[in-house]
């Protein structure tokens, strides 16, 4: 149990989607203009991280690791399709992705027009895939783990983004040189809460 | 007639030429367009995977461009982000393989930098915005002009970052040793991830104040 809080935590703030990987970056800066629309974007983003980075850890596990295939028997103990983990990752985010999109469109349409184009994009937040690839990498050992790893990514992300764009909400009324303005200072502030970020490091729970 | 026109066009026309460079500065995707800064900044620390990244990108959205432009009358409008993503998936693997075969090191550096080459909003956007309406040729060469754009703006800011945070270039010490006896000391801050975000914002700055038609309004 405790060592799921450590990878929980750890995922949130140790190794923040975009703080430490600069992942989802796109859509972090496009959508953070008022802290409505990023808190719906930032909750789509810990939905669909939450039960993409489990599917595709049992993904995987059975079809596409070294010797994930031998419980089809003998013959199969030495295939390896790992080769095939980009396509077959993309394509279970994409079909999420679509149901994601059928979901917020039913029950909060206001939601789903404020979205816009950045919803069907979530399919290509680099933080999905990136998930699922950090998952591949570290090699957790049990879906539970997969999970709590999915989950505290999302939550991550949705904390930057809120942040972020509590800030500029702000700082429409400050005087920021000219050229900067918009864009820029997005960018220098991220790097300032980065660095802020970074004193979370080494923590161990 | 406007096709007879086309083709009697030279191939350097001020169109192409247009394609080509409008990228790196006034349409540039990072500083502009806001796109593919994602895989962008994690991996220009060193001038060596940064050229390796920009060269692969290079190649993946021009050969995506030309694909998915090549069929862009046969592709149902509803499937097509599914079709898109596969066509760059694939292209993706290929990329991926050819790296661990080749520069083995380097792949490793970039570790799952490169299968985030799939999700580069650049690749996306410019099949969305440009390949789904043009011909195969154009989109080639848009697809070169965008990567290149990206490529540009990777490699200044991996130039600034290991010249001022480890001293070196391309992995040769640029920076004489004698001025570490006198006291001059890396910055360290440069490594960490953080200062890519501010040197990409301070080129937005230098861009913006030298072309006064790309300033925001708040």
């Amino acid at each position: 149990m405790e060592h799921l809080i450590n990878i929980f935590v750890k995922a949130i703030f140790v190794e923040n989607m975009i703080f430490a990987y600069f992942l989802g970056m796109c859509s972090y800066l496009a959508v953070s203009k008022t802290v409505q629309t990023s808190v719906g974007l930032g909750v789509a983003v810990i939905f669909v991280l939450g039960i993409t980075v489990p599917v595709n850890y049992l993904i995987d596990n059975f079809l596409l690791k070294q010797g994930a295939l031998s419980w089809l028997g003998e013959g199969f103990a030495n295939v390896d399709l790992s080769f095939l983990s980009f396509i077959m990752f993309i394509a279970v985010i994409a079909s999420m992705v679509q149901l994601v999109e059928m979901v917020i469109e039913k029950f909060s349409p206001t939601l789903y027009t404020s979205l816009g184009i950045f919803l069907p994009l979530i399919a290509v937040n680099c933080a999905i895939l990136g998930g699922s690839l950090f998952m591949q990498e570290r090699d957790y050992e049990t879906i539970a783990e997969a999970t709590v790893f999915g989950l505290g990514s999302g939550i991550g992300w949705f904390l930057a983004i809120v942040a972020i764009a509590a800030i500029r909400e702000k700082i429409r009324y400050s005087n920021v040189p000219k050229p900067l303005r918009g864009l820029g200072i997005t960018f220098i502030i991220t790097g300032l809460m980065g660095i802020a970020f970074m004193s979370f490091m080494g923590i161990k729970l | 007639m406007s096709t007879a026109k086309a083709e009697r066009e030279p191939f350097f026309s001020a169109k192409t030429k247009k394609l080509l460079l409008g990228p790196l500065n006034k349409e540039n995707p990072i500083t502009v367009q806001i796109l593919g800064i994602c895989s962008a900044l994690a991996i220009t620390v060193k001038l060596e995977p940064a050229v390796v990244m920009s060269i692969s990108v290079i190649a993946v959205t021009a050969m995506s461009n030309l694909i998915i432009s090549t069929l862009r009358n046969t592709i149902p409008q509803r499937i097509r982000i599914i079709v898109q993503l596969v066509v760059i998936a694939a292209l993706v693997i290929l990329v991926d393989q050819v790296l661990k075969a080749y520069m083995y090191d380097v792949s490793k550096q970039l570790s799952v930098f490169v299968g985030l080459i799939i999700t580069n909003c650049i690749i996306m956007g410019r099949l969305e915005a440009f390949a789904m309406a043009n011909k195969p040729v154009d989109s080639f060469i848009d697809g070169i002009g965008n990567g290149l754009g990206y490529g540009l703006i990777l490699i200044v800011v991996a130039f600034f970052r290991e010249l001022l945070g480890s001293g070196t270039l391309y992995g040769f010490r640029v920076i004489p040793e004698s001025f570490y006896e006198f006291g001059y000391v890396d910055n360290g801050l440069m490594i960490l991830p953080p200062a890519a975000l501010i040197v990409v914002g301070i080129i937005i700055w230098v861009q913006r104040s030298k072309n006064p038609d790309l300033q925001e309004d708040n």
